[in-house]
Formats: structure tokens, C-alpha cells, sequence
């Protein structure tokens, strides 16, 4: 274990970032929930039952695996993925809502509301009120329940209730203020159930803990089977919560770069895209200060990316922190570059992405061929974390592709 | 940051004077008149701009009768989440016509002409990206008299207390049901003018009865600050509720119900008309003139 970072303060800031722009109705329900998830994580039972459900329940700890022949496509570098999509549910999402359910039961709150862009989340959720008893109810916008179909249905045979949010631009944001407005009037008995790194204080750094399974495991995994700490660690960034949990453990290795990779959807200069840090500028969202995507008003800009658990305006203020401080570097991926990486490690090596890690995927191919051309004696060991695996994102692909599911070709019927 | 522990009653002779700003000596006008006052809440930019001009001067004169003493000029924004549906729709409907944080100076002017005090209700990014400092300056020049700050509370507020000091402005912040004594006790201090007590645990919009809570929120109030003023908003729908309200608040909030037959007007194809506007405001200010 490394000392401690120092940050956040006691209300929630990194540097000028993070903090708490919510309701004065909402203040007890954030302190209650800072109180209690520092009692909780130095309770030994609940460190310990939230252990044996990772072990468990999800699987873990998951594996890292070496990906030579996708390696080969990118300089001198040798790639290796974090499965976070061998998890239960299929993505990292499962880590902080075991986390976040078990805290709910702890504090005595038997209802869970969230919010879902693409559904992983909402169906991370509803998977754990399952499994803990818990009443559930997610808010997921219009747009996204239509494109998102069989997700809504996962969530309903969960026994989850699922909240169609037309108000808006009808995406995650607005599912967001939507579970804020449910929150504001229900605080007594329910969690929000935040499923990023972002939103009022205590949740980045609450979100950062639960995640923090990532890093802590590969950081035992790397040194064990290399004998050294990697070059750099890499992630995709929307809210951010499977890049924090993979930079988590390394931010106090100096020596290790952590790299964050944001959807640049059509590219910068079209105006769609959702890289907020790229491409955004320093305001407040959602409870936070941080970088967003906004108008000159202050007035939030709609993202765009075809991942759509990438497809946020803002992002978690850890991460708005470790860009401007230094420490960390943020670089768009498009859409296009996304979907040449997922096809390449697809085809490659055997694992099909969810398209939000086919964006860390990308950055890591890129960062691998321009050190190749700076620094050519060096064989940079980069670690991905492939947070999610791409089954949900089969009909984009074939949308992509300009496939149809049709066989190449028939036999027989004589 | 402001220091929320602090934990000492206010309580110091002529307090009331000093902090009651522009806003709370509105208050106690009309608490020399022996009532409660009445702050409308209506978005600028609904229907439109120069119609929303028109609706918040009716605000202040309904008709032969009294209106509000105040207005709560709301500045619509693309995240509100204190807000229930039928602000969200005016809102919104605003901001697809093109509205502008700029056009609240106007509304601010055409409230003051009107004889009413101009108070502005932000979500904080829209002030932030404005730049603090130069909203408060064109805004106090406008002849505002302060903000209203749903998603800004005293804790991260300290841009803001400097600004408002240097232009002269109110800081009305929310306390709620849910809010501790230490936490009252340090809003009611950060406060200019008057506190905000939300009366209901939940977003804003009419409802059928007002809040048990908020008799109470404002006896805790009165305890831990004594000397502030504190009006009461989230529910108020009619003249009675008015009534009842204004019964144990210095001042009366509604916004939901002033908006209801505005939309009711655009769906029936006439969005300038005004009439059903300036009865609930005839029947509110009525109302608080008979507590």
C-alpha cells in the first residue's frame, strides 16, 4: 500500500476542482454518507464481507493478460490488459456498486436510485439490490432507453424499475438530475448511487476507493510477473471511475504515467465529441467543479460519442486535477480510431471490447508507435484497463462495419 | 472557505438591521403593514423574452390591486436539479428560444420600473461562467438587489461573499428541513436579506397542501437566528396556502403556480395572454393580506 495522497480536503476539493454544488436538502444526506464510509472501511466486517463478494460473487481478482500480437501493431510496446470484462456483469461497474449497495444496507437506507447512460451501470445496480434485497429504481434518458432496449429489459427481470428521463437532451446527464430530483425527495430511505468518479462530494473519492481494486491488484500482478512497475497505465475517460481505479495505486509511483483517454466522437473541431478536458472548459456540473462541456452562457453542451458510457459532459474532478496539476495526460480518441482498435484487438487476440476500453485501446496503440519514434530504444510495458467487455455493443459494431449478420455464404438445402 | 461549524446563536441587537440588505427591508415594509410579503418566481426568456418582461409587470400589478413585492427573476438553465416539471418545461422552452444570461439585466430593469424588488435565482455555473465579480457589478447596476443560489451554499460560496459585498448585493441562501442547527445557524449568518426555508423535502411545484415541516423549519429559524428574516417557498399554490404561509413567515415564495397558466396560455394558442397570470397573483397577494 502506498501513503495516502493527501487530496481531497475535508469538502471534497483537488486543487480548485471537485467541492459541493448541491441543495442545502442534500448537505445531511452527504455528510451522513462521508461519515459512514469512513466508519465502514475501517470496520474490519464490511471490509471483509465486501472482499468475499468480490471473490465471490464477481470473480475476482481478475486477470492481466499480455496481448503480443495486438503489441506487435504498436512500436516497440508491449501491451497488457487489466480484465476488468471478466467481471460479473461484465464490466469494472460491479466494484463500486457491491461497494456502494453494501453501504446503503449499512446505513439503513433500503431503496437505491441511479442513473445509466448505456445501461452497464443501471444493470451493475440492479444487480446488486438483487442480490442484497434492495428496492431499485433507475433513471435512464429517452434516447438511450430506446437504443438500449434489451439493457432496460435486464434490468426489469432484476426487478429493477426503469425510468425512461425525457426531460432535457434526454441522455445520462439528465438521467443524473433526474435521480438528484428523486433524491432531493426521497434522501430518508434512499441511496443515489452514483456510478462514476464524479457528482457532489464524498462521491469521487468514495467511488475512487471502491475502484481502487483495479489498481491495487494489477500493480501486485505487474511487479510479480515482470519483476517491474510499468511504463504507464491507460484507461478510457468519460466520468472516469475505471481510470481512477486504474491509476489509483500508481499516482504515488512517479515514475509510472497515467494516461487518460476521452472520446473525441466526430473530433474536436466538429463540436461532437465528450471530451471534456480536451476539448471543455472549467465550470460546475452536477455537483462538481470541473471541466465541461459547455456554451459561453455556462449553458451544459450535449456530448457526442458512440460509446455511450463515454457520452458525459463532464468529468470525475480527481481527473480534472491530476490534468491540469500534471500528473496525469488526457488525449481524444474519435470514434473512428475507437473502432479500428476494437476491431484490431477483436481480431487479434480473441477479446471483443466494450467500445468505451476499445478507446483505451486506441490511446495505447497510438502512445506505443509515437514512443517507438521518440525514444526507439525503449520497450515500454503499458498496462490497459479493458474495462468492459463488447457484447452489448454488437449491433453498434455491425452498424459501424456495414454489417448485417447474414453468413458469407450457404450450403446445402439441396 | 466559510467556516459551517461555527455554532453561535445570532443574536446581536440591531442585526436584524444591518443584514436585512435590500430585500429584508422590503420584508419589513410590508411587515409594518402587518403581513407577510409576496416574492413571485417567473423565468425570464417564457414565452419569450419581451413577453416574460410583460409577465413579471404584471407580477408587480395584476390589475387595480396590490401584486408582489418582490420577484424572483429566474434565469433558466440546461441542468436544474432543484426543479420540478413545470419550471423544467418554461425553462427549457426558454432556452430553445434563444434566451441569454444577459437578458436578466433587462428583467431586473423592467421589475425595478415596476416597483417591485429585483432578485435573481441562478443555478451557480451560469454566475461562474459569467465571471462572479462582473455579474455582481451588472447586476447591481441594473438595480438587482441580490441572488437566490439553489446549488450554492455558504461552504463554497466565498467568490461570492466577496462580490456581493463589493457591489451590495443579497445573498439568499436555502436551509431545509434536513439542515443541522450548526448549519442554520452559519446559512442565517452567510445570509443578506433574508433566508430562503424550502418547506418541503423535494423539487419545486404546486402542491395540494403545504408542508407540516415548514412551520417547523421556521420555528427552528426563529430560535437559532432570531433575528433573521426568513420567507418560505416549494408547495404555495393559492391565496389561502399564502394565507396559512404568511401566517408564521415574513414572506411568501411562489413560482410553480405564477407558471402553470402561463403554459396553460401557450397550449391554448395564446401565449401573450396574461389574464390567467394575474388572477393567482390578485388571489395570492389577497391572501397574504388576510392572515
Amino acid at each position: 500500500m502506498n501513503e495516502p495522497t493527501t487530496l481531497p480536503d475535508k469538502g471534497g476539493h483537488y486543487g480548485i476542482f471537485g467541492g459541493q454544488y448541491v441543495p442545502e436538502a442534500l448537505n445531511a444526506a452527504l455528510t451522513q454518507l462521508d461519515r459512514e464510509f469512513d466508519l465502514a472501511m475501517a470496520d474490519p466486517a464490511f471490509v471483509a464481507e465486501l472482499n468475499r463478494l468480490r471473490v465471490e460473487y464477481s470473480g475476482r481478482p481478475t486477470p492481466i493478460t499480455e496481448l503480443p500480437r495486438l503489441s506487435a501493431l504498436a512500436g516497440n510496446a508491449r501491451i497488457v490488459v487489466k480484465r476488468e470484462d471478466l467481471n460479473h456483469t461484465g464490466s469494472h461497474k460491479i466494484n463500486n456498486v457491491l461497494g456502494q449497495a453494501l453501504l446503503s444496507k449499512r446505513m439503513g437506507k433500503s431503496r437505491v436510485i441511479a442513473e445509466t447512460g448505456a445501461g452497464q451501470h443501471g444493470v451493475a445496480t440492479a444487480t446488486a439490490a438483487a442480490l442484497l434485497g434492495l428496492e431499485c429504481r433507475v433513471y435512464m434518458g429517452k434516447v438511450d432507453t430506446d437504443r438500449q432496449a434489451l439493457n432496460v429489459a435486464r434490468m426489469q427481470l432484476l426487478g429493477a424499475e426503469v425510468i425512461a428521463v425525457e426531460s432535457g437532451s434526454a441522455t445520462l446527464k439528465d438521467s443524473m438530475n433526474e435521480a438528484m430530483r428523486d433524491w432531493v425527495a426521497s434522501v430518508d430511505d434512499t441511496h443515489y448511487l452514483i456510478g462514476t468518479v464524479a457528482g457532489p462530494h464524498p462521491f469521487p473519492r468514495m467511488v475512487k476507493e471502491f475502484q481502487r481494486v483495479i489498481s491495487t491488484e494489477a500493480r501486485a500482478q505487474l511487479l510479480e510477473r515482470y519483476g517491474e512497475l510499468p511504463y504507464a497505465v491507460a484507461a478510457c475517460v468519460g466520468g472516469g471511475s475505471n481510470a481512477m481505479g486504474m491509476f489509483a495505486d500508481f499516482i504515488d509511483d512517479p515514475e509510472v504515467k497515467l494516461y487518460g483517454f476521452e472520446a473525441e466522437g466526430d473530433g474536436i473541431p466538429t463540436g461532437r465529441h465528450a471530451a471534456s478536458i480536451t476539448g471543455g472548459s472549467i465550470g460546475v456540473l452536477h455537483g462538481m467543479r470541473t471541466y465541461v462541456l459547455q456554451d459561453e452562457d455556462g449553458q451544459t453542451v450535449e456530448s457526442h460519442s458512440i460509446s455511450a458510457g463515454l457520452d458525459y459532459p463532464g468529468v470525475g474532478p480527481e481527473h480534472a486535477w491530476l490534468a491540469a496539476s500534471g500528473r496525469g495526460t488526457y488525449e481524444p480518441v474519435t470514434d473512428a480510431e475507437a473502432m479500428e482498435a476494437f476491431k484490431l484487438i477483436t481480431q487479434t487476440e480473441g477479446i471483443m471490447p466494450a467500445i468505451e476500453s476499445a478507446h483505451g485501446i486506441a490511446g495505447a496503440i497510438r502512445l506505443g508507435r509515437r514512443l517507438a519514434e521518440e525514444q526507439p530504444d525503449l520497450s515500454p510495458l503499458i498496462c490497459v484497463c479493458l474495462s468492459g467487455r463488447g457484447d452489448k455493443d454488437v449491433a453498434s459494431a455491425l452498424k459501424w462495419f456495414d454489417l448485417d449478420g447474414t453468413p458469407d455464404e450457404t450450403v446445402g438445402g439441396f | 472557505m466559510t467556516d459551517m461549524r461555527a455554532a453561535e446563536p445570532v443574536k446581536a441587537p440591531g442585526a436584524q438591521l444591518a443584514g436585512a440588505g435590500i430585500s429584508g427591508r422590503r420584508i419589513l415594509a410590508a411587515k409594518a403593514e402587518g403581513r407577510a410579503a409576496l416574492v413571485g418566481y417567473l423565468p425570464v426568456g417564457y414565452p419569450d423574452v419581451d413577453t416574460s418582461l410583460d409577465a413579471m409587470r404584471a407580477l408587480c400589478r395584476p390589475g387595480d390591486g396590490p401584486g408582489v413585492d418582490m420577484v424572483e427573476i429566474g434565469l433558466p438553465y440546461s441542468d436544474p436539479i432543484l426543479d420540478g416539471p413545470v419550471i423544467q418545461r418554461a425553462g427549457t422552452t426558454a432556452l430553445k428560444r434563444g434566451v441569454r444570461t444577459r437578458d436578466v439585466l433587462r428583467a431586473v430593469e423592467a421589475v425595478a420600473e415596476a416597483g417591485a424588488t429585483p432578485l435573481c435565482m441562478t443555478y451557480w455555473n451560469l454566475v461562474d461562467r459569467y465571471g462572479v465579480d462582473a455579474f455582481a457589478r451588472d447586476f447591481a447596476q441594473a438595480g438587482g438587489a441580490g441572488l437566490i443560489t439553489p446549488d450554492l451554499t455558504p461552504d463554497e460560496a466565498e467568490e461570492w461573499m466577496v462580490a456581493s459585498e463589493e457591489h451590495g448585493l443579497d445573498r439568499i441562501f436555502l436551509v431545509s428541513p434536513s439542515s443541522t442547527e450548526e448549519r442554520i445557524i452559519a446559512t442565517a449568518r452567510a445570509c443578506r436579506g433574508w433566508v430562503y426555508a424550502t418547506a418541503v423535502m423535494g423539487v419545486t411545484g404546486a402542491r395540494q397542501r403545504t408542508s407540516s415541516q415548514a412551520p417547523q423549519l421556521v420555528a427552528r429559524l426563529r430560535e437559532l437566528a432570531p433575528d433573521t428574516l426568513v420567507g418560505v417557498g416549494l408547495g404555495v399554490s393559492n391565496g389561502a396556502q399564502a394565507a396559512e404561509v404568511g401566517s408564521f413567515a415574513d414572506a411568501v415564495i411562489v413560482g410553480s403556480a405564477l407558471i402553470k397558466p402561463m403554459l396553460a396560455a401557450e397550449d391554448a394558442g395564446t401565449p401573450a395572454d396574461l389574464s390567467g397570470l394575474r388572477a393567482v397573483v390578485a388571489d395570492l397577494a389577497a391572501g397574504v393580506r388576510s392572515a
